[in-house]
């Protein structure tokens, strides 16, 4: 499976987490809303502006910044 | 028995709606010291116990990274004997039992309301509430927090829980071998050295240090340096052990190692499903329309306009209430008292500062109504997602939005409400830089002086010019919180990681809760300050008074005047008959008007106020203000509409009404120091100085520090005087 950035996803694609490259508090904030290695995600769409990103995870709809999305790598099918 | 409840859970759980549920009306509502984070208690009796209960900030986590989580923290842990009800959003059940198994690992005793499980249901998730409460061993009860579904079952539950005063074991979750090794050996050296342990749970501790928590590592440092410089010593082994083989981080494996707890219970028997989870909600139909590339813009500034109407148009008619009933009680003390310093006091220092206090309450309580629909509806948080990319360019947050948008960023709005909107933002330091730029906003007092000086001198380009102020306000307050965000408040940006939480109908009580305990707090913890800044500025416009030589010569020219008019036009004068008055009468009249305003003018010269606004000439002729112009901008300080009466005040044409400006107009196009340069100047001044000192007071307190009044104050003036100049100057070079 491909691994790419979640910045990359386009919407409506799923992928499962491969890795969060972040540490401090944007690693923090991004595992504690249980964005961890193995997580199913899928893109739901982005604000007017292609930034931020909303995503679902875990049956709930969470926003991230593009470049907050950065450090997040996802295996696409 | 009396014991104390803390309710802990994450954001969106229904926690503050089973809180309201428990404590009804008979709560209160105040801030933790030294931070800006509500804290909300109340009483609930339940079968002869008295529970004290504690509302706990909504936190996704136990880290100490956001106030609002160390505050929830620190109450858990000082606390003392608290029973723990951890609200779980039933429906999210993953991501909200990462929280709990912080409050486990803590070793609190914790019972969970399952809450909101009709709403699970509906997603087609059966729960199995005793499957959980075994393995998570600890009680679980399902509640409807809205319908009060579960309330008795739960308090019979903490009930027993507090009477019995159970402890639990701290919980212990396996982090991985590679972390175990270490955590094992850095758990029996706190242990040993009984280090933080009256606190906290030694294993705990190593866990946070895993994690690099900051105020663990602080306090550890405090109590005994050498053993948590060992302690660093050992995390940061591991950590470069987990760099240099996983690419990883000691604290991305402990949230795996949660997030895998939470997973291994769950297969076991908990959560069925009955349909697919993939399915679209309601609430993401909504959001197909609602988050549209192309509708989304156009209904959220609907919605925004819409509030703004529902702020400013619907409380006119209580506003106007509270200015007629001043007004009456202005007018009586006026009528009822002779003429003298207690009357000027009770009229324009107390009875016009009570009145000005309780003039923001229906705005504030429209505004808070307002925004508490937007919240809890869910709408806010999408509103923040589709604005975040413009405002996060200037330093700032998607939320920002409101409080500039009731500031005037359409303008006519006001600043009061506007800094308290700002309570939205949960980062700090996005909310001070609005809290900071907000008063940049046209707001609705600033709107008449705009008036006169636009009118005066730019009859023909009216629109075109408020329009134009209006962006300029506009780009003024995000340039300057860019600034400020690359300045005194410098810092990464706080992550936009956010939760766009499910639509729901906001329910009347925590709506009705919401407004009112907000109102009664700005009455009583601003209304207070207000009304004495409103009397200490009463006091600047009034003393000294006049010199008696002034004084004598005024007289002396009030009897000339008297003496040169014929006794029945003095007479029908001094009768106070406004009816068919005879030629002279009526220029005797005049010509007492004028000297009367001459003596106002002079007053206010002599006045503290008018004493600065001299002195300051010399610097404020720079910008093309004479002592005139500075007096009624030190005025302005009170309420941003008091520029114009005392402008007029200035140029003896005695109160000027600020609806009422006509004469005051004319007077200024034919003054020689009056020019439109002039005017564009002290416009531009007037947007961007001083917030008035309802502004500043209600800044400071949202703020958490006088010292962010006193900076808004200081920092405005000094750059809207630097534009001013910068305007006055170039404007002369260019024009002269």
């Amino acid at each position: 499976m491909p691994r790419i950035n979640m910045r990359q996803m386009k919407d409506n694609q799923s992928g499962t987490i491969a890795a969060v490259k972040a540490g401090g508090e944007l690693g923090r904030r991004i595992r504690d809303m249980g964005l961890v290695p193995g997580t199913d995600i899928k893109i739901q769409g982005r604000a007017p502006l292609y930034d931020p990103v909303a995503l679902r995870t875990r049956g709930f709809t969470l926003t991230l910044r593009n470049r907050e999305a950065d450090h997040i790598e996802v295996e696409v099918a | 028995m009396e014991a104390t409840l803390a309710l802990a859970g994450n954001p969106n759980s229904g926690k503050t709606t089973l809180f309201n549920e428990l404590t009804g009306a008979r709560q209160h509502v105040g801030n933790y010291p030294g931070v800006t984070v509500e804290r909300r208690e109340g009483l609930h009796a339940y079968n002869g116990h008295s529970f004290h209960v504690v509302d706990l900030p909504g936190t996704y986590s136990l880290t100490a990274y956001s106030q609002e989580e160390i505050v929830a923290r620190d109450f858990l842990v000082n606390g003392g004997t608290a029973t723990v009800v951890n609200i779980v959003d039933a429906a999210n059940l993953e991501r909200n039992l990462y929280l709990s198994l912080q409050l486990l690992e803590l070793g609190l005793p914790v019972c969970i309301a399952l809450n909101m499980i009709d709403v699970a249901e509906k997603r087609g998730m059966i729960i199995d509430t005793r499957r959980l409460s075994e393995l998570l061993r600890v009680p679980v009860v399902a509640t409807i927090a809205r319908t009060g579904m579960g309330k008795t079952d739960l308090m019979a539950v903490a009930a027993e829980m507090a009477e019995t005063a159970v402890y639990n074991e701290p919980l212990r979750i396996s982090y991985g071998e590679d972390l175990e090794i270490a955590l094992t050996e850095m758990e029996a050296e706190i242990a040993a050295a009984d280090f933080l342990t009256d606190t906290y749970p030694p294993r705990w501790i190593a866990v946070k240090y895993m994690e690099n928590d900051l105020q663990i590592l602080e306090r550890g440092h405090a109590a005994d340096p050498a053993l948590s410089d060992r302690l660093k010593a050992r995390v940061r082994q591991v950590a470069d052990h987990l760099k240099s083989t996983l690419d990883t981080y000691p604290e991305a494996l402990i949230a795996d190692g949660r997030y895998g707890y939470i997973h291994s219970i769950l297969k076991q028997g908990v959560v069925t499903h009955t349909h697919s989870q993939d399915r679209l909600y309601l609430t993401d139909r909504i959001d197909q329309v609602l988050l549209n590339r192309f509708f989304g813009p156009i209904i959220m500034l609907t919605v925004m306009l819409g509030l703004y109407h529902f702020t400013f148009t619907y409380s006119e008619v209580p506003v106007g209430w509270f200015e007629s009933l001043f007004g009456w009680l202005a007018g009586w003390t006026d009528a009822a008292l002779p003429d003298g310093l207690l009357k000027s006091l009770l009229v324009s220092g107390i009875i016009e500062g009570v009145g000005g206090v309780l003039g923001f309450v229906p705005l504030i309580l429209f505004m808070f109504l307002g925004i508490a629909i937007l919240e809890d509806s869910g709408y806010l948080a999408r509103v923040a997602f589709m604005l975040d990319r413009v405002f996060s360019t200037f330093g700032l947050h998607g939320a920002s939005v409101m409080p500039f948008i009731i500031s005037g960023g359409i303008a006519g709005g006001c600043a009061v409400p506007g800094v308290m909107a700002a309570r939205t933002l949960k980062s700090p330091r996005e909310r001070l830089a609005t809290l900071l730029t907000v008063p940049f906003m046209n707001c609705g007092a600033k709107l008449p002086v705009l008036a006169l000086l636009i009118g005066a001198f730019f009859a023909h380009n009216e629109a075109w010019l408020m329009f134009g102020f209006t962006i300029l306000s506009w780009a003024g307050a995000l340039l300057v919180a860019k600034l400020l965000r690359s300045t005194v408040l410098k810092g990464e940006a706080t992550p936009f990681v956010m939760e766009l939480p499910p639509y729901r109908l906001p329910t009347f009580k925590g709506l009705a809760i919401h407004t009112f305990e907000r109102v009664w707090q700005y009455v009583k913890k601003a209304g207070t300050v207000i009304l004495g800044i409103s009397v200490l500025l009463w006091a600047m416009m009034t003393f000294p008074g006049l010199p008696d030589s002034e004084k004598a010569e005024l007289e002396a020219r009030r009897t000339a005047i008297l003496e040169s008019a014929p006794p029945d036009a003095v007479e029908a004068v001094a009768d106070g008959n406004t009816a068919a008055l005879s030629e002279p009468a009526i220029r005797l009249k005049e010509r007492l008007e004028a000297l009367n305003a001459a003596r106002a003018e002079a007053r206010l010269r002599h006045s503290i106020a008018g004493r600065i606004g001299t002195a300051l000439e010399g610097v404020s002729q720079w910008a093309g203000f004479n002592w005139r112009v500075n007096i009624a901008l030190v005025g302005g300080f009170a309420a941003k509409e008091v520029v114009v009466s005392t402008l007029g005040t200035a140029y003896s044409l005695g109160e000027t009404d600020p609806e009422e400006r006509e004469a005051l107009s004319d007077t200024l196009i034919d003054a020689p120091e009056w020019s439109p340069l002039v005017a564009i100047s002290v416009i531009v001044f007037i947007m961007f100085y001083a917030p008035c000192f309802v502004s500043v007071v209600c800044i400071a307190r949202e703020a958490g520090s006088w010292k962010w009044g006193l900076f808004s104050m200081v920092f405005n003036t000094v750059f809207a005087f630097s534009l001013a100049v910068l305007v006055y100057q170039v404007g002369s070079l260019v024009g002269g």
